[in-house]
């Protein structure tokens, strides 16, 4: 998987190129902890992402405690609608702030 | 069935997709559907990896058919020979639960039987045997 990082209205912008699964998974939870860090609010650019496995919705999930925790926030935009059946299924789609397309 | 068999690593996990994708690409499968099945494979294998043999390592053996009389359909089989586990008897993960209650673990069986058509279990001839199927 690739990551793309850009700046928009002062958000970081990660575009995520790829699969989220087990193997992407720890490194693309690093660098969005490592972005958190910054203090800055993180869009997640997810339109060039094919699935996302219990693996990417656990780092998905780790990203979004730590928002909370700084009181920034995550922010999902442009998600398939085959990942948003994965967020309804799991009941993802409650816990994490999705654009609407 | 076409048959592969790796070391029970994650480090496997895209040589194991590859040989899937190999069988679905014979036939028309949508990109949501091989997808879905990917996530399957990725969940039934992983868990393979870390808990079958732990702490030793071991072998996965995956044997993989699509059948295209009727509707077309693909049977995925996982083998192992590590400790007798069958997933299926995990209890299912509460998914209305707020970010700060929630827990992963389970989540990955939850996904695989939700996407599969069916998802069965068998322990023979000392070994674990999990079998996907979904018509594609």
């Amino acid at each position: 998987m690739n990551i793309s990082k850009s700046t928009e209205n002062g958000q970081t912008v990660l575009k995520l190129n790829g699969r989220l699964d087990t193997t992407t998974a720890p490194d693309f939870q690093d660098t969005l902890l490592g972005e958190i860090k910054t203090g800055k609010s993180i869009l997640l650019d997810f339109s060039e992402l094919a699935y996302v496995s219990s693996a990417g919705l656990r780092s998905l999930l780790t990203g979004q405690k730590a928002v909370a925790a700084g009181g920034q926030t995550m922010t999902l935009r442009h998600v398939s609608d085959e990942i948003m059946e994965v967020f309804d299924m799991t009941g993802f789609s409650d816990i994490l702030t999705i654009e609407s397309a | 069935m076409k048959t592969i068999t790796v070391p029970a690593l994650t480090e496997q996990l895209d040589t194991v997709l590859e040989f899937v994708q190999g069988e679905l690409d014979q036939i028309n499968c949508s990109t949501k559907i091989c997808n879905q099945i990917a996530i399957a494979v990725e969940e039934i294998f992983v868990n393979i990896a870390h808990y079958a043999y732990r702490p030793d390592v071991g072998d996965a053996t995956i044997r993989c058919q699509v059948s295209t009389q009727g509707q077309p359909q693909i049977t995925i089989e996982f083998l192992d020979s590590g400790k007798p586990y069958d997933p299926l008897k995990n209890d299912e993960p509460d998914t209305t639960l707020p970010a700060e209650e929630r827990r992963i673990g389970g989540l990955g069986i939850f996904m695989v039987k939700r996407l599969m058509d069916t998802v069965q279990y068998e322990y023979r001839d000392g070994k674990n045997i999990l079998t996907l199927q979904k018509l594609v």
